[in-house]
């Protein structure tokens, strides 16, 4: 058999998406393929393209496995743009003259970018948003801008749809001051509605871009020096730029097409049937370029299909374009936006279900039928957590109560859905919930990457990846596969399994652990989690011989790492209740280090700034004075908020604040799998907060009820009840049971509300344990705990008194004296803050710390 | 001190028995920030302090640890993790780099020589 020779006019993604399904298809060699692309470089994705202002190179950017490129039947030829076609003699002719033959043609020739005729629009500094050259182009323009200019740079977007914000994007990340200007009556209008185009605006607004509506650019002026000046709007007003972006469509290269005669589409495109055909039974049209079902689409995901169905019926198949899903989602300046199915409520007799909170920036829309069951579609703004499990139940019976998808998560149970294996789940690759159910049961992919290996789910834009990974864990469940909990590549075990493992042997260092059971030198998962359960079975101090590598440097230095590498300080305030000496040595240091003061929302104050040679001075004064440290760096006990109880209030039953105390004084310094807060109420009006901490102690007239696993965070949960009107001694024990139980059988970083709930048989198991003794540990537990009660010894007073971990804490190895050179403040509200980037390069207004008065 | 060797511009730092294994420190090599690990097989590792996630210099206080057989530091900040023998950014935490940062670090050559520890900074790999 011959070998058939297909042309690919145009090297971009369907033309990659063509050429690699067709080799991997086409397993009997029955066709050669040869692209001519007009860019000099291999295919890269475009959808990715804003990234190259984020570091990304245009090799990052890169397609697929290169290696298809060096396929003996695949011929990539960059730099070759194609003239003409001769669709009689079945011939391309490429730019300098050269002609090539084909068997099939298929054009793939996308889109420009467009811009409305505007005078101006060729002065220097005005650019397209499309290819890898136009964003070189636009940056290499701001950098040298802002050099000459010796200011931020002023720039504008015209065009405030999807592609317009991302470029908004690009300017900020690089450093511009930007503004939006969008014709239409609010931003992205063809996805979101008008609501949604508020909440959006507005939540773009708050992040320094400037969004300006329903106005028309009517021309752009040059400056003095023939550089893009201003724009002037149709309403007179004008405004004064540096660069400028087009971002105001895209329209179909059909000109090829055009010119060989070939039928267009009302709006462009060269017109296909749904098999991708053109007129002409040897010529193809996929992605952008075509005009399918009426229309061109300008979206990644309908153009693979496109590929996928050209390659199958070159290959004898018989699969038909199934229509578009133009669902969207995107993360724009970090701000999440969805819409999907019948956004507008387009549908006779559709109903709309909005909620909107204008305080957070939160839009969400759902559109169903009249009779309120089946979804059609909807938008989100401000969070679209819900719209990985909403798109794919478009067009079904909505499942639960369709306000858990409007209100925020955690204000009402969200439904569990069990989704058709037909549901689409991910959108960019076409992936079914069954084929992802497929991948787990009859290919064995255990682990996520198998799954997105396998399947190519969640390996585009990524927003499926939630709903891929629960359907995954769901199917493993069912089939009683384990799902590995080993800690990572060097432990197979769990941490509670490795806790015990340690208790049992009796081992004590890193390196006894990693012999008998582990592999390889540790890494950062498992070393801090093994410090961690030695820090819990010893109480040894958490820089012990050896103990300094294996600590996050949060513990390894005794102090948070701020964002430029500076460290706060946090001494405890057990219960929040302070001497006033206390107050003002707090207040004196800061003065001296020039620190940053604030109350922190635990009752105790926080001073951020210090730099690693600070700590001990600064520690030395606090520990002189009898602070000690708060552990706000550590997975151990952080505050015991208090309110102020039966002393003063006029309600308060019991004396929350010293129970408060006594319970801060009794588990400081214990080191556990995550932190541990604590809440202590006088009365049931519960002004501590008390159910929303790990353990919650409310006072009652007959003595205290206990609560725990409450949790704030991301997912918040309230504390359960545990025990009722229980006396002081009780409380102790209680607690620490609970907490020691806690600590053996959690998971790494698992706080008490999701361990509690994945506890086999809940907390009602747990009150067996811990007030029954069904398992006969109790006793083992309390005498735990009070060996962590009587070994306490704050940590930082052990460091100043112990020179050689003093060392720990110098800036230089070689030059112990100088403090590091790249940190740089900002005055703000009288106190100071890092410096962002475009302050440091403005330069004057910086106050290096190392000039601040400091007296150690 | 500063040494010239050949071409070759290479400034002494410490000696090993100032370093901890496993434990990083930072060194200042003719104004640049180096971060630089004695691992327990007794090879000293020196690569950029700035760590590219987060624009800080503090790579120096990271967990050191492999993946495979490659010995590996991990940034305290973001917990991205890195190669010490290429800088190679293994695991991005899904993140990307700050503006006109390189995701992988700067790997430079170390000498050792009678208990001290010199630094290369033309002869970065
Ligand atoms: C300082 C403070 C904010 C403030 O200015 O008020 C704060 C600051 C930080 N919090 Fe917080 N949290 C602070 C109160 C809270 C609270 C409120 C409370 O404790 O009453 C919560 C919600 C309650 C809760 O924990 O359930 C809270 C929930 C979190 C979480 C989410 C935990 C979760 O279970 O989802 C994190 C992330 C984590 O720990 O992994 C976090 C992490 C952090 C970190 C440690 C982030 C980091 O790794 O650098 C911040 C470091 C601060 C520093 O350098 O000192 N912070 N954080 C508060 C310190 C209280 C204290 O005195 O120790
Ligand atoms: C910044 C940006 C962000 C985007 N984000 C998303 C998104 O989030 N989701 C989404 O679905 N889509 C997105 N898109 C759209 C997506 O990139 C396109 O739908 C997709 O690239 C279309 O692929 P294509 O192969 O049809 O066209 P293209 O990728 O445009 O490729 C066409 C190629 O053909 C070449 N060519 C044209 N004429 C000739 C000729 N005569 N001879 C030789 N070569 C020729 C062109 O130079 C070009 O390289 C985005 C686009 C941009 C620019
Ligand atoms: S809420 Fe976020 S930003 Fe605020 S202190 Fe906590 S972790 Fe930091
Ligand atoms: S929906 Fe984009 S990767 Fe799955």
């Amino acid at each position: 058999m011959t070998t058939e020779h297909i042309v690919v006019v145009g090297g971009g993604m369907v033309a990659h998406r063509f050429t690699e399904a067709l080799r991997a298809r086409d397993t009997g060699g029955r066709y050669s393929v040869e692209v001519l692309a007009e860019e000099p470089r291999a295919p890269y994705d475009r959808v990715a393209l804003t990234s190259y202002f984020t570091g990304r190179t245009p090799e990052d950017l890169q397609l697929g496995d290169p290696a298809l490129w060096d396929d003996p039947l695949v011929t990539l030829r960059r730099d070759s743009g194609a003239t003409a076609v001769d669709r009689a003699r079945r011939v391309v002719t490429v730019e300098g003259g050269r002609e090539v033959a084909y068997d099939h043609l298929v054009l793939a020739t996308g889109s420009y970018a467009w811009a409305p005729p505007t005078p101006g629009a060729d002065l220097p500094g005005v650019f397209m948003y499309r290819t890898v050259d136009d964003v070189a182009a636009l940056r290499g323009w701001v950098e040298e801008r802002r050099e000459a200019l010796g200011r931020p740079v002023r720039g504008a977007v015209i065009g405030g749809g999807l592609l317009g914000l991302e470029a908004a994007g690009a300017l900020q990340g690089l450093g511009c001051v930007s503004t939006v200007i969008q014709f239409s009556d609010r931003l992205m209008n063809l996805q979101v509605d008008e609501g949604g185009g508020e909440a959006l605006k507005r939540l773009i607004e708050k992040l320094g871009v400037t969004v300006r509506v329903k106005t028309a650019t009517t021309a752009i002026r040059a400056d003095k020096d023939g550089h893009v000046g201003s724009l002037i709007f149709a309403d007179g007003g004008e405004q004064l730029v540096d660069v400028v972006v087009f971002a105001t469509g895209v329209r179909p290269r059909d000109e090829l097409g055009a010119a060989a005669g070939l039928e267009l589409g009302a709006r462009g495109g060269v017109v296909v049937d749904d098999t991708c055909l053109t007129a002409d039974p040897a010529v193809t049209a996929i992605g952008e370029v075509a005009c399918i079902q009426g229309a061109c689409i300008g979206l990644i995901a309908p153009g693979n299909t496109m590929a996928e169905i050209a390659v199958d019926r070159l290959l004898g198949g018989a699969s038909t374009f199934p229509g578009a899903d133009t669902a969207t989602k995107l993360k724009l300046l970090g701000v999440d936006v969805a819409s999907f199915g019948d956004a507008f409520a387009t549908t006779p007799g559709a109903l709309e279900m909005v909620y909107a909170d204008p305080v957070n920036g939160v839009y969400k829309k759902l559109v169903l039928t009249d009779d309120a069951t089946t979804l059609l579609g909807g938008v989100l703004v401000g969070d679209a957590s819900a719209y990985a499990s909403l798109r794919p139940q478009v067009g079904a019976r909505l499942q639960g109560d369709p306000a858990g998808w409007l209100l925020p998560e955690g204000a009402i149970e969200r439904p569990n859905v069990e989704l058709p294996d037909e549901a689409g789940v991910c959108s960019c690759n076409n992936v079914s919930a069954g084929a992802i159910r497929d991948s787990v049961n009859h290919d064995g992919c255990t682990d996520l990457g198998a799954v997105k290996a396998c399947t190519k789910a969640g390996t585009s834009c990524g927003s499926c990846l939630p709903l891929v990974k629960k359907i995954m864990a769901t199917e493993l469940e069912k089939s009683g596969i384990e799902v590995s909990n080993a800690l990572c590549e060097h432990v197979e075990m769990s941490r509670a399994q490795l806790f015990d493992a340690v208790r049992v042997a009796e081992l004590t260092t890193f390196s006894e652990i990693m012999d008998r059971f582990g592999t390889g030198r540790g890494c950062d998962i498992c070393k801090p989690a093994i410090a961690s359960i030695l820090a819990s079975l010893y109480n040894q101090h958490v820089l012990a011989e050896g103990r300094a590598a294996l600590q996050d440097t949060n513990d390894r230095v005794m102090a948070n790492m701020q964002k430029d590498g500076t460290y706060s300080v946090v001494p405890r305030v057990p219960g929040g209740e302070i001497l006033p000496e206390h107050l003002i040595l707090i207040g004196q240091i800061a003065q001296d280090y020039g620190l940053y003061t604030k109350i922190t929302g635990g009752q105790r104050i926080d001073m951020f700034g210090a730099r690693l040679d600070q700590l001990p001075g600064i520690w030395k004064r606090l520990v002189d004075a009898g602070m000690e440290s708060g552990q706000a760096y550590g997975k151990s006990l952080r505050t015991v908020k208090s309110c102020v109880g039966s002393d003063w209030c006029r309600y308060g039953v019991q004396d929350s604040v010293g129970l408060a105390i006594a319970l801060e004084l009794r588990y400081r310094g214990l080191r556990s799998p995550h932190k541990l807060k604590f809440g202590v109420s006088g009365c049931a009006r519960e002004c501590a907060e008390a159910r929303g901490k790990d353990v919650g102690v409310i006072a009652t007239d007959k003595g205290w009820n206990i609560y725990v696993g409450g949790n704030g965070g991301f997912t918040p949960v309230h504390a359960q009840l545990l025990v009722e009107d229980v006396d002081d001694e009780a409380v102790f024990r209680i607690i620490d049971r609970y907490l020691m139980f806690y600590i053996r059988t959690a998971d790494r970083l698992q706080r008490t509300a999701p361990w509690q709930q994945e506890y086999e048989g809940g907390l009602d198991a747990i009150r067996k344990v811990v007030v029954d003794d069904s398992l006969g540990i109790c006793a083992d537990l309390d005498a735990h705990m009070a060996r962590h009660v009587d070994t306490y010894e704050d940590e930082w007073k052990a460091v100043l008194n112990d020179p050689e971990r003093l060392k720990q804490f110098t800036s230089f190895v070689n030059a112990p004296d100088q403090p590091d050179p790249s940190l740089a403040y900002v005055e703000q509200r009288g106190q100071r803050r890092p410096a962002t980037p475009q302050e440091r390069e403005a330069g004057p207004v910086l106050i290096a710390s190392t000039t601040l008065e400091v007296r150690s | 001190m500063t040494l010239v060797e050949g071409s070759i511009t290479t400034t002494r730092v410490c000696a090993v028995a100032d370093l901890t294994p496993e434990l990083g420190v930072a060194a200042l090599v003719a104004g640049e920030q180096v971060a630089v690990f004695l691992l327990a097989d007794g090879s000293v590792h020196a690569v950029q302090n700035l760590d590219p996630f987060s624009g800080a210099y503090v790579m120096s206080r990271g967990i050191t640890g492999s993946r495979g057989d490659v010995p590996t530091i991990a940034s305290p900040l973001y917990k991205q993790v890195f190669s010490l023998l290429d800088g190679a950014c293994l695991v991005t935490m899904d993140k990307d780099p700050k503006p006109g940062l390189a995701p992988d670090l700067a790997v430079h050559r170390v000498r050792l020589d009678n208990g001290e520890v010199f630094i290369d900074l033309a002869g970065s790999v």
